[in-house]
């Protein structure tokens, strides 16, 4: 029997910035059981116009992504912000073009953020790679609150030997990236995380995890520019036990 | 009022300068949305009420005619008098002439918004007459002649130590070296001087959290009583509302009563809530001898139909302002105008228009916690978004922003091209972040790197790697280990 195939919509920022994290979530994919593919005629889901105010580059985009990933069983996404625009606003962009809507309601359908996709569809009790240290979750906006993601980053988690999570009290409260929000309005940006930054130093953990690459690079900047030790990784790099990249703005090596 | 809300960003650095400001937002930021939380966990049908709230405002903003004009048919029955007004002017103006056809010194006022969106107390001045404002909050304020920032908590921005000066500024007759150390005592000051002046008022002005269609009356809600002192001790009582706040019953009003104080500051019910119908009847005790209700619209009807009609439903209860991280970092005097936070950004660019409002609606990160704990279920990051079009397409967006944007979706839409230019790019930051893994600086990123370094890319894109065929060894190794 042939594995059902999953489209790694790998997100812009992890193509570019991470590439770790998108190898991560494809060889959970695997472990999964699932063929994964990644189309290269991917770059961006369309976010950045689609929140500035530009229907009409979001939509052209939107169209390409379809394109690209209807052919698939499953869409995944290692981004809950991206997820949530596939999932979300594709079909909304449509309102008007009836073909079109139906396909993008047919992919939001098959699109999963990743953790969401592995607690649905890999349901497995076996251990995880071992990693030994004190990690909080910081949860990002778009995937709480549009996707529902919530306990599944978390139950994965509980697989991995030696790794205790400590809840940060504003865990779900926004780490201020908000996409072009960041440049736009930098100093806001920088208190709202400066915020973040705070209650990451509470809880005493000595890892951040999260699923939005754009949050964690948020984080990591302001935590480096203070000169934290605390390290920051997307929560597949964990769960899928890579420690050979570096955590995300470290040195190589 | 005059808006500052053109120079958003300079009112946001000031206000991120404002150590006190800071302090003062931090506490908000910790009081309100825990009480909010625990109040709703009380209520195991919280979220059911919020449906049915929810439904009652939308069912109002399909008939808003016909609950309107059985609300002005049952006030004039109680003997009371609706005036619609369409804009500012026109409510000031007939304000003005109530006033003095009363033949009114000084003006007692219970806190209202719609007094701040159409500057009453500024009229008022104007004309002679005097307006006291009795909510301690306002009064407060109004000594240190500045507008609310916040929409159910005027003063949240003031430290007690700053209440207190003003109180030795603008109480010059008092002793002093009295005690002013402690809240009680401030409160109690305040109380002394508002009590002559509620006792000696010839108007009492107040605004409305709800008019029943039903009954013609309107509903007041305070913690602190004072909009019972200020409409039912003078001859007239008039109330300012806009027209959005009618509901059709008095069972929609206990609904939207239910879910209102909790979201606001996690109270089962606010300590007064009054419901005030008409003249003095004959034998009442006590009662105003005229009732005036000021309808206004000033922009909201035409707001109906539109991608912001859904915040008509909006019963000012401040949740949104609580829980966003952009009101918690900046408050609300930085917004530029009466109202602020989440449901001000949507509010504002429909009330004072796009030009002056362009930067609320951006100014956002969409984070969605509004419309989380918004107890009408308003979608501001939906409307927030709508704005934006709004704005892109009628070209109010910056034009190197959209230049630069409008490049990168072309680009987005040649893959191959994309690929190779930012396979270059991310080739080149990825040689010379490497060594440190991250930038302290970098040319054009000075939004990013200002507060926080730029975690360097690693070089090679994914997409690069994953067709060159590196998958087969990463994955495959660790798939082993984990014995697959």
């Amino acid at each position: 029997m042939t594995q059902p195939s999953v489209g790694l919509f790998v997100t812009c920022l992890v193509d570019l910035m991470r590439p770790a994290t998108g190898f991560a979530a494809a060889e959970l994919i695997e472990a999964a059981g699932f063929r994964v593919e990644v189309p290269a005629a991917q770059t961006c889901c369309g976010q950045p116009a689609y929140n500035s105010g530009n229907t009409e580059d979001t939509r052209a985009i939107a169209k390409q992504v379809i394109a690209a990933f209807e052919g698939f069983d499953y869409v995944v996404v290692p981004s809950g912000s991206c997820g949530g625009t596939l999932r979300k606003h594709y079909p909304e962009l449509f309102a008007a073009d009836a073909a079109w809507q139906a396909r993008a309601e047919s992919l939001a359908d098959k699109t999963f953020e990743l953790t969401q996709f592995l607690q649905e569809h890999a349901k497995s009790n076996e251990k995880l790679l071992a990693w030994e240290v004190a990690a909080t979750y910081h949860d990002s906006c778009s995937g709480l609150r549009e996707l529902g993601i919530k306990g599944q980053p978390r139950e994965l988690l509980s697989k991995v030997d030696g790794l205790s999570l400590i809840e940060g009290q504003e865990a779900e409260t926004c780490c201020g990236f908000g996409g072009l929000f960041c440049v736009k309005y930098g100093d806001i940006s920088e208190e709202i995380v400066s915020a973040k930054v705070a209650d990451i130093d509470k809880t005493g953990a000595d890892l951040v995890l999260g699923g939005d690459l754009g949050c964690l690079m948020n984080i990591a900047g302001r935590l480096k520019r203070l000169g934290r030790p605390t390290e920051v990784r997307h929560v597949a790099e964990v769960l899928a036990g890579m420690r050979d990249a570096p955590a995300i703005g470290e040195p190589d090596g | 009022m005059d808006s500052t809300t053109r120079q958003f960003k300079d009112n946001a650095r000031g206000a991120l300068d404002d150590a006190q400001l800071q302090n003062a937002l931090d506490k908000l930021g910790r009081g309100f949305p825990l009480k909010r939380l625990e109040a709703a966990a009380r209520l195991p049908e919280f979220e059911r009420l919020r449906d049915q709230a929810r439904e009652i405002k939308n069912h109002v903003l399909d008939n808003l005619d016909f609950y309107l004009e059985a609300f002005e048919a049952k006030v004039e029955a109680a003997g009371g008098q609706v005036h619609w007004c369409a804009d500012a002017d026109a409510a000031r103006r007939t304000i003005g002439e109530i006033c003095k056809a009363a033949g009114a010194k000084t003006v007692t006022k219970s806190k209202s918004m719609i007094g701040e969106e159409i500057a009453i107390n500024d009229y008022l001045e104007n004309e002679g007459i005097e307006p006291i404002e009795t909510d301690l909050g306002e009064y407060i304020i109004q000594l240190r002649r500045e507008p609310p920032s916040h929409i159910i908590a005027p003063a949240i921005h003031l430290s007690m130590g700053q209440v207190e000066e003003t109180f030795r500024e603008s109480h010059a007759d008092l002793d002093p070296d009295r005690a002013l150390d402690e809240p009680r005592k401030l409160l109690e000051e305040a109380r002394t001087r508002l009590r002559d002046r509620f006792l000696g008022a010839d108007v009492g002005l107040t605004g409305a959290n709800m008019l029943i269609a039903e009954t013609g009356s309107n509903v007041l809600v305070t913690n602190e009583g004072n909009a019972d002192l200020t409409y039912s001790l003078p001859r007239v009582h008039i109330v300012i509302a806009s027209l959005e706040k009618i509901v059709p019953t008095l069972e929609d009003a206990s609904t939207i009563l239910r879910v209102l104080a909790r979201s606001a500051t996690g109270q089962e019910m606010s300590v007064y809530t009054t419901f005030c119908t008409g003249v003095r009847r004959p034998g009442d005790l006590d009662g105003p001898e005229e009732y005036h209700v000021v309808l206004l619209d000033n922009g909201r009807s035409k707001l109906l139909g539109t991608e912001s009609h859904e915040m008509l439903r909006c019963i000012r209860c401040g949740a949104c302002l609580n829980h966003c991280p952009v009101y918690r970092s900046v408050g609300g005097h930085a917004y530029g105008w009466v109202y602020s936070g989440p449901m001000g950004a949507v509010l504002i660019p429909g009330l004072i228009g796009m030009d002056e409002a362009a930067h609320l609606p951006n100014a956002s990160t969409l984070c969605g916690r509004c419309e989380q704990v918004c107890p009408m279920r308003i979608p501001l990051p939906r409307m927030l978004r709508a704005w934006r079009h709004k704005l892109y397409e009628s070209r109010r967006t910056g034009a190197l922003g959209r230049w630069a944007l409008e490049g990168w979706a072309w680009l987005a839409r040649r893959p191959r091209l994309y690929r190779l230019i930012m396979g270059l790019g991310v080739a080149g930051l990825g040689m010379l972040g490497r060594r440190r893994g991250r930038f302290r600086r970098l040319p054009l990123a000075g939004g990013w790197t200002g507060g926080r370094d730029l975690p360097a890319p690693e070089g090679d894109t994914f997409i690069q790697q994953w067709h060159k065929g590196a998958r087969g060894d990463a994955s495959g190794e660790r798939l082993r280990r984990r014995g697959r």
